[in-house]
């Protein structure tokens, strides 16, 4: 593995709710996986994240979000990476979001949706398998 | 403890036991771990005896229920009186909505109101805000205004309900409206009865939802503090939460200690504000989670009963025994319900909710099987009132006051949770209090700490989660129809802001929140400007936004 690009991800909590334990573990066990991590904190504007991540030169989007909004603010994120040009960015999502919602999401290139009790193990593992794919 | 036997004696057969009988039966049967903790992180012993509790004085260290330290219990006669009271919180949509969910739980047996509001009420933004587009009235009810707050109120009587309002960074301005409420409705002052949470020092660290930082925070909170003590004398100006702490991922000692912190920091904000102890201090109320664990959780509650007890009575000299009264609610916890097989969410809140029994509550939430999926559907919330009531009603615990005492196992565990959480205070008052330790990003770096550990151990199996880690199913189906909140509500709660800010007087706006930013720069009390600027239809978002540009914004300090 030694030579390779450390894998970068943007850690992002869209939307205003506050419940940051999960993106923190998230982050955390990215981090110990020996990637960088890039946490953007509490309540971050769609424009905010994908600036970040355009900053951050980032491989990865992790969103976490548990207030309700995903449907309101993932389809402008989305829109974001397009205009941006991040379409090689893995965007993926977890928090609080209904299986009913997960095929729309997956439809504006959200890559997949992982609700409570997903391990982290399988965060990176899914991660590590997708990243760089493109789409 | 028990009869005439001498500790000596019943020491020394406990090794006899242990070189004896115990070796012989683990050879053959070893344990199931090699160790067994709290999730504090105490070791939990094999099986305790006199031994454990040798140094616990009965009279000093548990008394009698109603009397200091009220270990067992704040009241004489406890559950055998009057049982605690089953609070459901709630919200969500609409304020019609939320009022018809008020009214269905009132006519099913529930005893106060409880209400949740949404994101952008929460941080003290109106419904037309660009941050609340797609969160109006998702995680609550979205009140922006007086107008709304007259209709979640219609034909609920101020003086026949209490409430709670789960609100804190904007509490003033909820507080605000339901006094005018109660103006309208011909309720006195004296005679509205419920509580506000107001408690901002855990938003910095746990729960996150900060509009002011750490300073003005605290100037507000002890406004409120203040204002109630002079003239609402039925209202608690104060929860002071562990609840979220734990939420966010802390250990159950460190939720106690983290929140008795807190509460030495508002009483003594309170008392440099020039108010005697024994006059607020008997509304000061607290808010704690119930996990999983049950011996440790019952610990906790009694533990934490005696050390806020103790604290006020030594470090603030009240005299008063209500000042050292640790009125309590718990809440099940939300992070241990699992999304996988949501029925066995019914068990895990059975448990939890006995812990509160047991540990003594005055008021309880049960939380809903179906709310790690979204919020609660009438069905699901009818379940998690029904457990109380069974708890209440036919299991007998309520029949006696502190069934657990004298147990060796629960008083050494209530012992090591009061000496720990001493620690924990003497660190904290080392740094310098509450704010300079949330500066210097402690409790983040704790609680972070704690929620990853946490993770981990579910991931190497070390704790099981029924139905997460271990017996699994194929397809998880959910059995009732989840609660949705459709685009609809709000459109609808924009148009009645617009309608009432065409409708409201405007210039009469401006005039009180004119009157309200020079009290704010003359560092005045601010309910009563507060008051006077909901009344004329001031919004929510249009009061915190004078106060924002005197105090400034919270930016959260990260640390992962």
């Amino acid at each position: 593995m030694s030579g390779e690009k450390k894998i970068r991800v943007v850690v992002a909590k869209p939307g205003l709710d506050s419940h940051d334990r999960g993106a923190k573990v998230v982050a955390r066990a990215f981090r110990d996986a020996g990637m960088e991590v890039i946490y953007t904190g509490l309540r971050q504007t769609p424009e905010q994240i994908v600036e970040t991540a355009l900053q951050e030169d980032a491989d990865v989007i992790a969103l976490s979000i548990l207030s309700g909004a995903h449907m309101t603010l993932f389809p402008r994120i989305m829109k974001l990476v397009r205009e941006k040009g991040l379409e090689d960015v893995l965007v993926f999502a977890g928090g609080i979001i209904p299986e009913e919602d997960v095929p729309a999401l997956k439809k504006i290139g959200i890559a997949e949706v992982f609700g409570p009790g997903t391990s982290t193990d399988e965060l990176v593992k899914f991660v590590r398998e997708n990243v760089g794919k493109g789409k | 403890m028990c009869n005439e036997q001498t500790p000596s004696e019943v020491a020394r057969e406990a090794e006899r036991w242990e070189k004896t009988t115990l070796p012989k039966w683990v050879s053959n049967h070893p344990e199931r771990k090699k160790e067994f903790h709290t999730s504090s992180g105490s070791l939990i012993k094999r099986l305790y005896t006199p031994q454990d509790v040798k140094e616990l004085d009965y009279l000093r260290d548990l008394g009698f229920p109603g009397e200091f330290p009220f270990t067992r219990g704040l009241h004489a006669t406890m559950y055998r009186g009057r049982l605690w009271t089953m609070r459901q919180f709630s919200g969500f949509g609409t304020a019609e909505q939320t009022n018809q969910r008020f009214k269905y739980l009132l006519k099913e047996g529930e005893t106060g109101l409880s209400i949740a509001f949404d994101y952008p009420t929460i941080f003290g933004r109106d419904s037309d805000d660009p941050l609340a587009r797609g969160e109006v009235g998702r995680c609550g009810v979205a009140v922006s205004s007086l107008r709304d707050m007259e209709i979640l109120f219609d034909g609920i009587p101020l003086d026949k309900v209490t409430t709670s309002m789960t609100i804190n960074g904007p509490t003033a301005m909820l507080l605000a409206m339901y006094v005018a409420i109660g103006d309208k409705q011909g309720v006195s002052r004296e005679r509205l009865g419920g509580t506000v949470q107001n408690d901002m020092l855990k938003e910095f660290f746990a729960q996150k939802l900060c509009i002011f930082p750490p300073r003005p925070s605290v100037k507000l909170v002890t406004d409120i503090i203040e204002y109630c003590t002079r003239h609402l004398p039925r209202w608690n100006p104060i929860s002071i939460s562990g609840y979220h702490i734990r939420e966010a991922g802390s250990n159950a000692l460190q939720e106690l200690a983290f929140t008795l912190a807190d509460g030495v920091a508002y009483v003594e904000s309170v008392m440099e504000r020039g108010l005697e102890v024994d006059d607020f201090a008997p509304r000061l109320s607290f808010f704690f989670a119930a996990h999983n664990n049950l011996f440790e959780e019952i610990a906790k509650f009694r533990a934490a009963r005696r050390l806020w007890a103790r604290i006020m009575k030594d470090r603030f000299g009240a005299k008063k025994p209500r000042s050292m009264w640790m009125r309590m609610h718990i809440q099940t916890s939300g992070c241990t319900l699992t999304a996988h097989q949501p029925l066995n969410n019914i068990i895990r809140v059975t448990l939890q909710s006995l812990a509160g029994v047991l540990g003594g509550t005055q008021s309880l939430h049960t939380n809903s099987f179906d709310e790690a999926l979204a919020l609660p559907c009438e069905e699901a919330v009818r379940v998690a009132l029904r457990t109380q009531q069974i708890m209440a009603h036919e299991s007998g615990v309520a029949d006696t006051i502190d069934p657990l005492a004298g147990s060796y196992c629960v008083e050494a565990l209530t012992d090591e949770m009061e000496e720990r959480a001493m620690e924990y205070l003497d660190k904290i008052d080392s740094m310098g209090g509450v704010i300079p330790a949330i500066e210097k990003g402690f409790f983040q770096k704790e609680i972070a700490d704690s929620a990853y550990k946490d993770q981990k151990a579910v991931e190497c199996r070390e704790r099981i989660l029924v139905g997460v880690n271990e017996y699994k199913i194929e397809k998880d189906q959910v059995p009732i129809k989840l609660l949705k909140i459709g685009p609809e509500v709000e459109e609808e709660q924009l148009r009645r802001l617009r309608k009432m800010k065409r409708e409201r007087n405007n210039r009469k706006v401006k005039e009180v929140l004119d009157e309200l930013n020079s009290a704010a720069e003359h560092d005045e009390n601010l309910m009563p400007p507060i008051i006077k600027a909901v009344k004329a239809y001031a919004t929510l978002g249009e009061i915190c936004s004078v106060l924002r540009d005197i105090f400034g914004e919270y930016r959260e300090l990260i640390v992962i």
